[in-house]
């Protein structure tokens, strides 16, 4: 089936199989591997976006649900030399080890900064629920967030 | 997943008119349900017919004494509200505690009381509030809705349009959530109403139900130490790797307890 969205505000159309992830589309069709996969049962947030605007999961939404949409990935918001103030937070605050959760979790990270209100520690926690990482414990995570909440 | 065919008609009649002609149809709401039974392949519907394009099933609508929900309105939404905080706030504060951030961006309400899950935190507000469910062609109150396991009133095919949740005096929702899913283990909904208490369970039996027992301590002394020594018959709950039947029946007693306790710590 034929759908067209944006993605990181570049207009696409592809015909597809109606059971096509948006996390194919993006990695597969488009060759965007920074959004990165890493469960099946929709709980790790490795594959976080943005859906017009909000933190989704693009593991669990097809390709044609993003129908018009416009769909942000981590390409779309910096480029080495030019960070978003939230990748530089998690590299100055040691927020990453293997770096496989980043994506998400900075996709993740952008969403509560833009839509939760006032964060403070407690927030940021509840905040990346849907976010898993097996390599840093969060604690430098969460400081990152707080420390682009007041950068951003 | 299996393949399928996938549609999004942008009206109630043409999503009824869908699902029957489909082989083995399917609707699909926010899919935080549905997307990851295909994806293990556990089911392998002909056809999806996606209702987010569907008109007249969004919306919140407030009047003196009910809120009203479309359907296809997500769990975020709910939290936000600022009409549905200043009137039924225990109810947005059960969907803020509905899984995760990214959960709630796409999971609906009529997605999540349809499926009827036993662990699901909806249901328990749906009960404990005395709601009442607009389906394409009748309504149905919350006590003849759930009936089973994943079994409710639900004809083949019948749509979900929207709740409407009665307001009451003052209500609380308390779960305890499971560490890795945040579904309800066991979660507990206290409504107080001018004609009495209701309470609504979730997580402990096959589906959402009211415990009589509680409703009767909580009716004669609206206290959380009221529940001390009413007897719970956990025979018929719910036991698994992440409780036994006997300590659902004691996380039952506490999360009313505290439900009763935020209860009574709001103005009356
Ligand atoms: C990681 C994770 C954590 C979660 N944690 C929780 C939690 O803590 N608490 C909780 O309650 N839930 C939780 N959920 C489930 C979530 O709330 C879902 O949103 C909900 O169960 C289903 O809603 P949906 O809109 O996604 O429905 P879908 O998955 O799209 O549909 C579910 C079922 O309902 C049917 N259906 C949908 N809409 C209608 C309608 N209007 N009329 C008739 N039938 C309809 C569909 O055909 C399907 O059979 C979690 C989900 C995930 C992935
Ligand atoms: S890959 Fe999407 S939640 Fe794990
Ligand atoms: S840095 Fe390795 S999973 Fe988070």
């Amino acid at each position: 089936m034929k759908v067209s969205l944006t993605v990181n505000e570049r207009p696409v159309e592809a015909d597809l199989p109606a059971n096509t992830l948006l996390s194919d589309l993006i990695r597969g069709h488009l060759g965007l591997t920074g959004t990165h996969v890493g469960c099946d049962t929709s709980q790790c947030g490795a594959c976080t976006v943005h859906l017009n605007g909000r933190a989704v999961k693009s593991c669990t939404i097809l390709a044609a649900q993003a129908q018009g949409a416009a769909v942000t990935t981590i390409e779309g918001i910096g480029a080495p030399g030019n960070l978003h103030p939230m990748q530089a937070a998690f590299q100055d605050a040691h927020g990453l080890q293997c770096g496989f959760c980043t994506p998400g979790m900075i996709m993740a990270a952008i969403d509560l900064v833009q839509n939760a209100g006032p964060l403070d520690e407690t927030k940021v926690r509840e905040g990346l629920e849907g976010n898993l990482c097996r390599c840093t414990g969060y604690h430098n995570i969460v400081k990152a967030v707080l420390s682009a909440a007041e950068r951003l | 997943m299996y393949e399928f065919d996938y549609h999004h008609p942008d009206s109630v009649a043409a999503a009824i008119a869908l699902r029957a002609g489909a082989a083995d149809g399917s609707y699909l709401a926010g899919g935080m349900t549905l997307l990851p039974t295909l994806k293990q392949r556990l089911a392998s519907p002909s056809d999806l017919i996606d209702l987010a394009g569907v008109t007249g099933l969004t919306g919140i609508e407030v009047t003196a004494d009910r809120v009203t929900i479309g359907a296809m309105t997500r769990h975020a939404e709910v939290a936000a509200s600022e009409q549905i905080k200043g009137s039924i706030p225990a109810l947005a504060f059960l969907a803020s505690q509905i899984g995760d951030t990214q959960v709630r961006n796409r999971g609906t309400l009529g997605g999540s009381v349809a499926n009827s899950d036993p662990s699901a935190d909806y249901p328990a507000a749906v009960i404990g509030l005395g709601a009442t469910l607009q389906t394409d062609h009748r309504t149905i109150a919350a006590e003849d809705y759930f009936q089973d396991l994943f079994q409710t009133a639900l004809e083949e095919g019948e749509l979900i349009r929207s709740i409407a949740f009665p307001i009451p005096r003052r209500a609380a929702y308390r779960k305890f959530p499971n560490p890795a899913s945040r579904y309800a283990v066991v979660g507990v909904f206290v409504a107080q109403f001018a004609a009495g208490v209701r309470v609504g369970v979730t997580g402990a039996g096959p589906c959402a139900f009211r415990p009589a027992e509680f409703e009767a301590a909580l009716n004669q002394r609206l206290d959380p130490a009221a529940l001390d020594d009413v007897v719970i018959d956990h025979d018929r709950f719910n036991s698994d790797m992440h409780a036994s039947a006997e300590y659902r029946g004691n996380l039952l007693r506490v999360m009313a307890r505290r439900a009763v306790a935020d209860l009574l710590a709001q103005p009356a």
